[in-house]
């Protein structure tokens, strides 16, 4: 059996318990610690899964850490107090993985540029971007890898269910670091990011459209060969990640849908768009687990 | 009906509904030309921005002639008593565009939501009351909800400091009875001191009734387009407004023969097709769905062979909100599957 690297989950909310679920499947992360700052059912369930507790922040994990170290820890909390909670765990050597907007460290879309992110020096923070990042991003730069992408835009559809309240109460924030990341980590030279919230009922399944403009006429075979393969590496880690139709490609333009069907694992199924987040999570913890077990 | 002596602020959707039907093509020399027109005829507010708002210059929705900056700067400069207004849906356009429309000289902010998600409107509606502007909130698709929702959603809005809550019919669904139903809730329990709005589309011919029912149960700002340019059917025609509130005596401060001139004159010459009461329109307010999918589904239409009324049936089938027109291809691609 393969060594399994330790973490820690901030946030025993929804997010935080549905990365629990994800963590505990993990052939080389197990998750040791659940960090809240109060009693609730999240810190009850992760103590019912073994887990140890903290109910004061970071502050109780970092009292205990010589009983119980981590390598990892992953921030479900909020932009506000991340700052905080990274340096702290930083100066124990952990590595943090950011679900918030914060976005001290990197963007990280793993599919995309974690390797790269990793590759020169070894960061202690990666930040996760946005849902509505992470299930486009890949697509930008499936095509921007085949040639030069001008423009990127996305239109994340979600369920309002979906949408907690950190993400309306600061919607502008949503909207500018996904147009950063579309650019910095997807390959456009610019990025644009619409999200529109729907209350149907039942909630409808996260949807994304991607529209590139190639500075020169597309592709059309190699962009939806390209688009193809990277929809199966986003699926090694969301199954439910599906190319809805090929892409369309008018001339320079270049659209793709997909939809984003979670788990399930404690979000309900169609929040894909938080799924994604917590598999990514997940998925950049792994891929720096194995690099560091390949580097001894 | 006694609206007699009644006090209506007409505010005109051309140059941002209007958007819609002329893809966000209209030139700035067009915009100035009809603000002019909008001006002379003593329109107190005209609407200047990207038919889906500031920042909505996009592949999805149309990247328009000219930047909302450059709209907005050259319309406040054309118009001596008008006063300007930009719309902002959040998700699209973030604060820092509506710092840009204040900056050239907007009086008036309004930020729409749909009407269930008020919430993402807090730091907008914040903000617009922060810089002094007048700030109105828009509930989008109100015929979907109940009156006791909208009411909810309404206060919400009130609370994050919007002076105005607009009822606003996208789909141009409502018959009076639901006008009257939402409006005289809404007057009955926002403050006294919140102006109250209706947006109407003209999809089932609705336009200058359901903007009756709204004054007569509270409402003291109506939307209408000169001509009707505007998304669908198009909006309700300001002229034909205008001229039916002074035969009833309400007081509006508009010259109605220079407005028809505007609509006439200037509004209809620039129509890239006339803005009727069509097929696909009345689907659209038969069936509820977001009235700028019309060209989008006309578009489907020539590019997949699939009756656009059809596709514009489905959109309100599945409870589309405003915004999803990257849905309509998909949809048309489905159908056409379907057919063989």
């Amino acid at each position: 059996m393969t060594k399994k690297f330790k973490a820690a989950i901030i946030g025993p909310g929804n997010i935080g318990t549905d990365l629990l679920m994800k963590c505990l499947r993990s052939d080389i992360i197990e998750p040791v610690w659940m960090v809240g700052i109060e009693e609730s059912a999240g810190i009850k369930r992760a103590r019912e899964y073994g887990l140890r507790v903290s109910t004061d922040g970071v502050d109780g994990l970092v009292a205990a850490f010589d009983e119980a170290p981590v390598d990892f820890a992953f921030d479900a909390t909020s932009a506000y107090v991340h700052a905080e909670n990274s340096r702290k765990l930083n100066e124990l050597g952990v590595m943090m993985i950011d679900l918030t907007p914060a976005a001290i460290g990197p963007y990280c879309v793993p599919p995309v540029n974690l390797d790269a992110i990793m590759a020169d020096t070894p960061k202690d923070n990666v930040n996760m971007v946005t849902c509505g990042g992470q299930a486009t991003i890949p697509l930008v730069a499936s095509v921007s890898r085949v040639q030069p992408v001008a423009y990127a835009e996305i239109v994340a559809t979600v369920a309002s269910k979906s949408v907690g309240m950190g993400t309306r109460d600061n919607i502008d924030e949503f909207t500018r670091t996904t147009s950063a990341a579309i650019a910095q980590v997807g390959g456009a030279d610019e990025g644009k990011a619409i999200i529109i919230i729907n209350p149907a009922e039942p909630p409808l399944i996260m949807r994304d459209t991607v529209h590139c403009l190639t500075k020169d006429p597309a592709d059309a075979e190699a962009i939806t060969a390209s688009v193809k393969d990277m929809v199966k590496e986003v699926q090694t880690y969301v199954p439910g990640y599906r190319l809805l139709n090929d892409p369309i490609i008018d001339g320079n333009r270049v659209t793709i849908t997909v939809e984003v069907e979670g788990l399930g694992d404690f979000l309900p199924k169609y929040a894909g768009n938080l799924d994604i987040m917590t598999a990514a999570g997940l998925k950049t913890a792994e891929m720096i687990a194995r690099r560091k077990l390949a580097a001894g | 009906m006694n609206i007699q002596g009644r006090k209506v602020t007409l505010h005109d959707m051309s140059l941002r509904d209007g958007m819609h039907p002329q893809r966000h093509q209209i030139s700035v020399d067009q915009m100035v030309d009809i603000a002019k027109a909008l001006d002379a005829a003593k329109v107190p507010l005209i609407e200047v921005t990207h038919g889906d708002g500031l920042g909505g210059a996009s592949v999805n929705y149309g990247f328009p002639a000219h930047t909302d900056q450059e709209y907005i700067t050259a319309v406040v400069n054309a118009v001596s008593t008008s006063k300007v207004s930009a719309l902002l849906l959040p998700g699209i356009g973030t604060v820092d565009h509506l710092r840009m429309a204040a900056d050239c000289g907007i009086s008036t902010i309004r930020v729409a939501t749909h009407c269930t998600e008020a919430n993402v409107s807090r730091q907008h509606i914040n903000l617009g009351r922060d810089m002094g502007l007048d700030t109105v909130g828009f509930l989008m698709m109100a015929h979907m909800i109940s009156p006791e929702e909208i009411l909810e959603q309404a206060k919400l809005m009130e609370s994050y400091g919007a002076n105005c809550i607009y009822c606003t019919d996208s789909a141009g669904y409502m018959l009076p009875d639901d006008v009257t139903e939402r409006i005289a809730l809404l007057r009955s329990e926002l403050a006294p001191e919140t102006e109250i709005g209706f947006h109407g589309h003209h999809n089932m011919a609705m336009g200058v009734a359901n903007s009756l029912a709204a004054i007569e149960a509270g409402a003291n700002r109506i939307d209408g387009s000169a001509a009707g340019l505007g998304a669908g059917a198009g909006n309700t025609p300001l002229e034909a407004m205008a001229a039916v509130l002074d035969r009833l005596g309400a007081e509006t401060g508009v010259d109605i023969f220079k407005l028809m001139d505007a609509a006439e004159d200037h509004v209809l010459p620039i129509m890239d097709e006339p803005v009727r009461l069509s097929r696909d329109s009345l689907v659209l307010g038969y069936a509820g769905a977001y009235s700028s999918f019309l060209l989008f589904a006309k578009r489907a239409q020539a590019k997949y062979g699939v009756p656009s009324h059809e596709i514009l049936l489905e959109m309100a089938n599945r409870k589309t909100v405003g915004g999803q027109e990257d849905l309509i291809e998909d949809i048309a691609m489905e159908m056409a599957r379907k057919r063989g």
